[in-house]
């Protein structure tokens, strides 16, 4: 069968449900690699990045609808970086100009890499996804979708369509550690996110775990413990008990890229840095 | 095995592609098929840079990007810039600047500088470096580099207010 480029997103799952097997292309970032390496050898190719509809986003209520198509260059645009500072502090840190402009968010989330850099933005907004297929159209939480290592829960025919995140007010910050600041796969990486009207401060980290997840008992903890009306008054103290939490719901291991301990530290380090620049902002 | 024939819009040249398999990249038809052997293959995993192409005007990595999905669109190679008869004024601030030594990396970074300084004529430090974050030189440590984005800029500049004097 060769390349089907789709242009639209029923034509796409019309192709799918034809040929289950036929591989998915989005940005390519990933996938080339595995070709050029001659571990993934192609037959039927199924190319999603010229769909219109992928590459747009919507307001719906208090939620931005991004198309899976959207590229980490796209998300570092002012007009998404408005709404989600730290998913577009993540795109920034993504590869290099050129991976940023090929690379999509729907792309980052079905290679569902344990490190996959808006991964732990997503997880700690609640993100939900929309995945589509010739028959069905079904939404799942984030967490639902990313099932393990580089494992998601897509069906055989379905394709993401989308990803819907809800607006949060208050500050947000994202932070990663690497070797430098280009070109790096995240050796530990977190997101902060404020949300101001609920009393919650959300946190997501990745590279330290199968899969990206939130620091439930930390944000518990944080949370309660925060000054929702002049954000000042965190003592050391807390601000320790707090990174601790973090690092003490981590499960890391050692690889090429860092040991367990390191990770372990390196975690506790941006839960510190990514609180105390929270609330050195505005908190409203 | 399967076979693909398909075509190409390269430097503003249509070129058809005979026989190609689906996994072949971009940048291996580019070099191996067409015979347009200025980009570069080192990493062939996005890390270097050195196949940087246009696609649509935005920069990639021609070793990321899947030749026959690449139909239809407008491909711009290090062949694009300049002519035969005279190099861009970007490869120009190379030799002058000296900042060519094994040559390697030279194709993309000149591919990246020239989109960078067709978007903004004068950036600044910060954002060169970003522009070429992509790009590994492994020779000549970018000093030189930054001093060639630096001359073409000034010299696209003195030329712009040329060009509005007139």
């Amino acid at each position: 069968m060769g390349v089907i480029i789709a242009k639209s997103v029923n034509e796409a799952c019309a192709v799918l449900a034809e040929n289950p097997a036929a591989t998915v292309l989005a940005g390519g970032t990933d996938l080339m690699v595995q070709v050029n390496r001659g571990t993934h050898s192609l037959e039927t190719v199924l190319d999603l990045s010229r769909i219109p509809e992928l590459k747009k986003w919507t307001m719906e209520d208090n939620q931005i609808i991004l198309g899976a198509g959207i590229s980490y260059t796209d998300l570092t645009h002012p007009q998404l970086s408005a709404f989600f500072p730290a998913l577009a502090q993540a795109a920034r840190t993504v590869g290099s100009p050129q991976i940023r402009n090929a690379g999509t968010l729907g792309g980052n989330l079905a290679t569902a890499s344990p490190a996959g850099d808006t991964i732990p933005v997503l997880v700690a907004m609640d993100a939900s996804m929309q995945l589509k297929s010739s028959t069905e159209t079904r939404e799942v939480s984030i967490t639902e979708f990313i099932t393990g290592v580089k494992a998601n829960a897509l069906k055989p025919g379905e394709i993401i369509e989308s990803i819907k995140v809800p607006i949060f007010k208050g500050p947000q910050e994202f932070l990663k550690v690497g070797t430098r600041n280009a070109m790096v796969i995240s050796v530990v990486s977190l997101a902060l996110v404020t949300d101001y009207l609920e009393r919650k401060l959300r946190i997501g980290v990745g590279s330290v775990s199968p899969v990206p997840f939130r620091a439930t008992e930390a944000e518990e903890f944080i949370s309660d413990k925060f000054d929702w009306e002049t954000n000042r008054n965190l003592s050391e103290k807390v601000i320790n008990k707090f990174s601790e939490l973090v690092a003490n719901s981590t499960e890391p291991i050692d690889d090429h890229r860092g040991t367990a301990n390191y990770r372990k530290h390196a975690v506790k380090v941006l839960a510190k840095r990514a609180l105390e620049r929270v609330s050195a902002g505005d908190i409203k | 095995m399967i076979s693909e024939t398909y075509s190409l819009l390269v430097n503003g040249n249509s070129y058809q592609v005979v026989d190609g398999h689906p996994s072949e990249s971009l940048l291996w038809v580019l070099r191996e098929r067409l015979e347009l052997s200025g980009s570069k293959n080192a990493c062939e995993e996005g890390e270097c840079g050195s196949c940087t192409v246009l696609v649509d005007g935005e920069i990639v990595c021609s070793c990321l990007v899947l030749a026959a999905s690449a139909v239809g669109r407008e491909i711009t190679t290090i062949e694009g810039l300049g002519s035969e008869d005279e190099i861009s004024d970007v490869q120009k601030a190379f030799v002058d600047a000296g900042a060519v030594q094994c040559g390697f990396c030279t194709p993309g970074l000149l591919v990246a500088i020239d989109q960078l300084l067709n978007t903004d004529p004068d950036p600044d430090d910060l954002t060169v470096r970003e522009a070429i974050s992509g790009n590994l030189c492994r020779c000549t440590g970018y000093g030189r580099i930054l001093e060639a984005v630096r001359i073409a800029s000034k010299n696209r500049k003195a030329q712009n207010q040329e060009e509005q004097g007139k």
